[in-house]
């Protein structure tokens, strides 16, 4: 069964936010806490939405992204880019790369889902 | 017989003879450079005016009464060209480079240019020669009575004129035409090839006028073994038993001194050189012609003394035997080659004496009272110089007269000659010293040459005057004063040598004894020392351009009126052209450079000595009277210039330094800036993610709509969790940055470093327990005392075992902790089963905020716990690192120092 969004972090409490307020919004969530794991499960579940933190272990979300758009099968899953890391130049690599939004932490919650539902449409795919 | 017109005719004719020989022989060494007056055949023949007519007559007056030791005098000379020729070739070279005319010049200039060291070489050379003039006046004298006088009809005009009228004719004649000889010219260094050619002829004739005496008595004679056994049989003839005294080497050792120190040897084997490899021939030659020369003085002596009758003066067998044959012409011929011998002495002698006298004592009295440069017309020094020479001949033969006629009753010829030869002998040490010796100073010279005349004076010269003066007599007896021990032939009670060896061996002593203490004890003037290095290393440096002056006021306008007052406008020209041509400007263009002027002095020193040449340039240069010292202190003014740009040479390159210094301090900076700039985008990161969580679950926890109690729990503790991470963060970073900054918060003090890591271990037992795991303790060291703070050194213990157990994933995770004693080390190794550190990581692991590979998902820590460790450690003197361990996994070890 297709889900709505994959979240690809590696902080746990951050994950958990993400997951309850997404959930919350309405939507079917799963995620990915390793770098390495992201496009297989990308592959696997595919996802209507991937929410991807830069600063992974093992492979950072710009090169995973890089790799979406270079893949056939993947290159038009709409990417949504999650940093710490606010400054201008991330945000240009960001743009450069193809990241449909970009969002910075520490994040408003009302701005994610804002940022998702603009990208997913208004209601919940399933719902 | 002869009659005496006809013998002083004949002498008249063979001087006229020579003149022109003078005369031709300049004018064609003028013309033609490769003449063959500058051969090295004729060289040879120019030194042997060593010969005098002591060799003609006395050798054989002295092998007549003493044997063999009348061939000292050529042996000492032999040794020296054959043995010492690089000694030779030394004196020429420095005579070349430093522009020399004479040996007090020499001295002088090596001893600091010091014209008072030349006045003293001078006098002492003129008085010291006297004897030898006095000498040569003699046996021309005694000659001329010998083959004239004795004849009943041969007195002529030598009628009513005793010996004395006829040494003062001698005398004034040879004055006469040394004048006509020797000055015309006033460089010295123009090298009187005229003279030469003469002298060299006159050898000829002496040696030729002896040998055919020889042959005709060996034939006479019946050979040598007749002449021999004919004396054998009277009883007369060598003493071998008598021959191999004291004598024999003092003899021997002031001939050597003589062939080097007398003046004229000195004017012609070295003034008189012009190629440094007609020295090679001399070597061989000249001893070869004295060997030919005292070839026959054994048989002629034997056989006068076989056949004259008892009495008759030994000193004239020469004469006497032929006549006594009635061989007139060989006799007259004997007569040329005695009146050869002697007249090439006293003209040689005399130029170069009053070459001394002119340059070193006439010379700076001109420079002195000359009323400034720009008085008298153009020839004036030139004028003053001849006028000078003129004057010093005079002056010396006189001295060599009257020597002569205070000491006319001895008649022995060689002895007279001998207390020359210890007056010269006096040079010799100063001369060996300024050749070798880089230390010999100008007062060690001075007093040495003067301590030694001093007592030459005393024990040779005075004592010479005891057959004319009742009161030496009365001194040699019993002393001055009655004083025994000051008695000039027994000093000091020294009795037992003959008078010579007495005199040398007290002279000579006292002379070398004072040069070389006085050398240690005074230190010398800075030209001392430039001109010491000159002579001593002359091989070494070649030819050095000196360039003593400082280019001061001078024009060459003013140069060329010097130089033409001394060289005569001729040769000024031709060396103002010459160096104008050599830099390529015209004449008129020439700048006065310090080359220049130090090539002018050169060649003014060549005229008038180097130590006036050196004054008047310095009068010119400098526009006012300079004297010696002035010039010196210039020198040294100079030296200081020197050491101060070399100051200065040092200051920058300090500041070179420094300045790249600050260089390497700037892109150390800009190195910092770089890593401020990374570490300030970490803590930028590492803050973000609490806040993120914190922010997050607060609005969450604002719209508490869909959350149960159960979830609103979890969310408050995870952002109360968060919260403490974010100040944990905050603390380590300023700890981390007070530590890097060299702080420390802490006062290192004595303390158990085993009790500390017993806490540490204690702590951990939660973790530990939490995880399923055990510490394995190994060794331990014990109670151990080591510098440091309990708390911080268990806070580094706990880091280490906090994350070997946090960072282990084996199945069954183990921690392993050792503490030994290792040479004089605290050793605490804390090793785990683990995934390790990869060896890309190895030394990146101690960064701020590296976390490596393996970070757990649930590591709440930055990554700054191992940077904090390591600096900890480090405030203590110790280290912390990562080493190969006894398990898989990662192993550090902590390293303190003992104390006691």
């Amino acid at each position: 069964m297709a889900i709505d969004i994959l979240i690809a972090e590696d902080e746990p409490s951050i994950l958990e936010s993400l997951d309850f307020i997404l959930r919350r919004a309405g939507y079917s969530i799963r995620s990915v806490t390793d770098g390495d794991a992201v496009l297989d499960a990308v592959r696997r579940m595919a996802p209507r939405l991937l929410l991807l933190d830069v600063m992974l272990p093992r492979r950072s979300g710009f090169d995973i992204l890089k790799q979406i758009r270079a893949d056939v099968e993947l290159r038009d899953l709409p990417v949504l880019i999650l940093t710490a890391k606010g400054q201008q130049q991330d945000r240009r690599t960001a743009d450069e790369l193809g990241a449909d939004g970009f969002v910075t932490k520490p994040y408003a919650n009302a701005d994610v889902v804002g940022a998702v539902r603009q990208l997913l449409g208004r209601q919940g795919g399933t719902a | 017989m002869l009659s005496a017109d006809f013998v002083i005719a004949t002498a008249v004719g063979y001087v006229g003879l020579l003149f022109v020989l003078a005369f031709f022989g300049d004018r064609r060494a003028r013309s033609n450079k490769r003449s063959f007056l500058h051969s090295p055949a004729v060289y040879t023949l120019s030194i042997s005016v060593y010969c005098t007519s002591w060799t003609f007559y006395g050798a054989v007056g002295n092998a007549a009464r003493s044997g063999l030791e009348f061939l000292t005098i050529y042996l000492g000379p032999t040794l020296v060209f054959v043995g010492w020729w690089f000694l030779l070739r030394r004196l020429v070279r420095i005579s070349h480079n430093q522009r020399i005319t004479s040996l007090a010049d020499l001295l002088s200039s090596r001893f600091g240019k010091s014209n008072r060291l030349a006045v003293l070489v001078t006098c002492i050379a003129v008085i010291g020669i006297a004897p030898y003039i006095a000498l040569q006046l003699k046996a021309v004298t005694s000659s001329i009575q010998t083959v004239a006088g004795a004849s009943e009809f041969g007195q002529g005009s030598l009628a009513g004129i005793d010996d004395v009228g006829l040494a003062f004719g001698v005398a004034a004649a040879m004055a006469v035409f040394t004048i006509l000889f020797g000055t015309r010219h006033v460089d010295a260094k123009e090298q009187h090839h005229g003279v030469v050619a003469a002298i060299a002829f006159e050898a000829i004739v002496k040696l030729t006028a002896l040998v055919a005496v020889g042959v005709f008595v060996v034939y006479t004679g019946g050979g040598l073994e007749g002449i021999f056994s004919g004396a054998a049989e009277l009883g007369v003839g060598e003493q071998p038993q008598d021959t191999f005294d004291s004598r024999w080497l003092t003899t021997l050792g002031l001939s050597i001194a003589a062939i080097v120190c007398l003046p004229r040897q000195f004017q012609v084997t070295v003034v008189e050189n012009s190629d440094e490899n007609h020295l090679r021939v001399a070597s061989w030659a000249f001893p070869g012609y004295m060997l030919v020369m005292s070839l026959f003085i054994l048989p002629i002596a034997m056989f006068g003394l076989t056949v004259m009758p008892a009495g008759s003066n030994p000193d004239m067998f020469a004469l006497t035997l032929p006549m006594a044959f009635g061989q007139d012409a060989l006799a007259l011929f004997a007569f040329i080659g005695g009146f050869s011998s002697a007249t090439s002495m006293i003209i040689l002698e005399s130029i170069a004496l009053s070459i001394m006298v002119s340059n070193h004592i006439v010379m700076p009295l001109v420079l002195r009272f000359s009323t400034g440069r720009r008085s008298g017309d153009g020839q004036g020094v030139s004028h003053s110089l001849l006028v000078a020479r003129r004057f010093s001949i005079v002056l010396i033969l006189s001295l060599g007269f009257f020597y002569f006629f205070f000491t006319r009753d001895s008649d022995a010829l060689a002895p007279i000659g001998l207390i020359s030869f210890t007056a010269i002998a006096q040079f010799f040490p100063a001369v060996l010293a300024a050749l070798f010796w880089r230390d010999a100073s100008l007062q060690a010279a001075t007093a040495a040459i003067a301590a030694g005349f001093v007592v030459w004076v005393w024990c040779s010269f005075l004592p010479s005057f005891e057959s004319v003066s009742p009161q030496v007599a009365m001194l040699l007896h019993s002393g001055p004063w009655g004083i025994m021990w000051l008695r000039p032939e027994a000093l000091f009670g020294l009795d037992w040598l003959d008078p010579l060896s007495h005199a040398a061996f007290w002279s000579l002593s006292i002379n070398v004894v004072t040069l070389t203490v006085v050398s240690l004890l005074t230190s010398q003037s800075s030209l001392e020392r430039i001109q010491a290095t000159l002579f001593v290393d002359v091989f070494r440096r070649g030819h050095v351009a000196q360039g003593n002056f400082v280019r001061g006021s001078a024009t060459a306008n003013d140069l060329f009126f010097v130089a033409e007052r001394v060289l005569g406008e001729r040769r000024a020209a031709a060396l103002f052209e010459t160096a104008a041509r050599e830099i390529g400007v015209a004449p008129d263009q020439l700048e006065p450079t310090s080359e220049f002027i130090g090539k002018l002095e050169r060649e003014l020193a060549g005229s008038i000595g180097a130590a006036s040449a050196h004054v008047m340039l310095s009068k010119v240069v400098s526009g006012s009277d300079v004297s010696l010292e002035e010039v010196m202190q210039m020198v040294d003014e100079t030296q200081q210039v020197i050491e101060y740009s070399q100051q200065l040479e040092k200051t920058s390159a300090e500041l070179r330094s420094t300045a790249q210094k600050l260089e390497d301090a700037n892109v150390q900076l800009r190195e910092l800036d770089s890593q401020k700039d990374e570490f300030l985008s970490q803590v930028s990161h590492e803050v973000r993610t609490p806040m993120t969580s914190i922010r997050s679950f607060s609005e969450i926890l604002l719209e508490p709509e869909g959350i149960d109690e159960a979830q609103r729990h979890h969310f408050v503790s995870t952002i109360h969790q968060e919260s403490l991470r974010l100040t944990k963060l905050l603390d380590e970073i300023l700890d981390l940055s007070a530590l890097e900054r060299g702080e420390r918060a802490w006062d290192n003090v004595p303390i158990d470093a085993e009790d500390a890591l017993n806490r540490a271990l204690r702590v951990c037992e939660a973790l530990l327990r939490q995880r399923g795991m055990q510490v394995e303790l190994g060794e331990r060291a014990g109670v151990t005392m080591v510098e440091g703070d309990a708390d911080r050194l268990c806070q580094v213990f706990i880091n280490l075992v906090s994350n070997a157990v946090k960072y282990n994933d084996a199945e069954h995770p183990v921690v392993r902790v050792v503490s030994s004693l290792k040479a004089g080390n605290y050793v605490v190794e804390i090793a785990d089963n683990g995934p390790g550190i990869p060896k890309g990581e190895r030394t990146l692991i101690f960064e701020k905020f590296s976390r490596g590979e393996h970070g757990a998902s649930d590591q709440t820590g930055a990554g700054l716990g191992l940077a904090i460790s390591r600096q900890i450690v480090a405030r203590m003197n110790g280290t912390l690192e990562l080493v190969p361990g006894p398990l898989p996994g990662a192993c550090f070890r902590v390293r303190l120092a003992i104390i006691r």
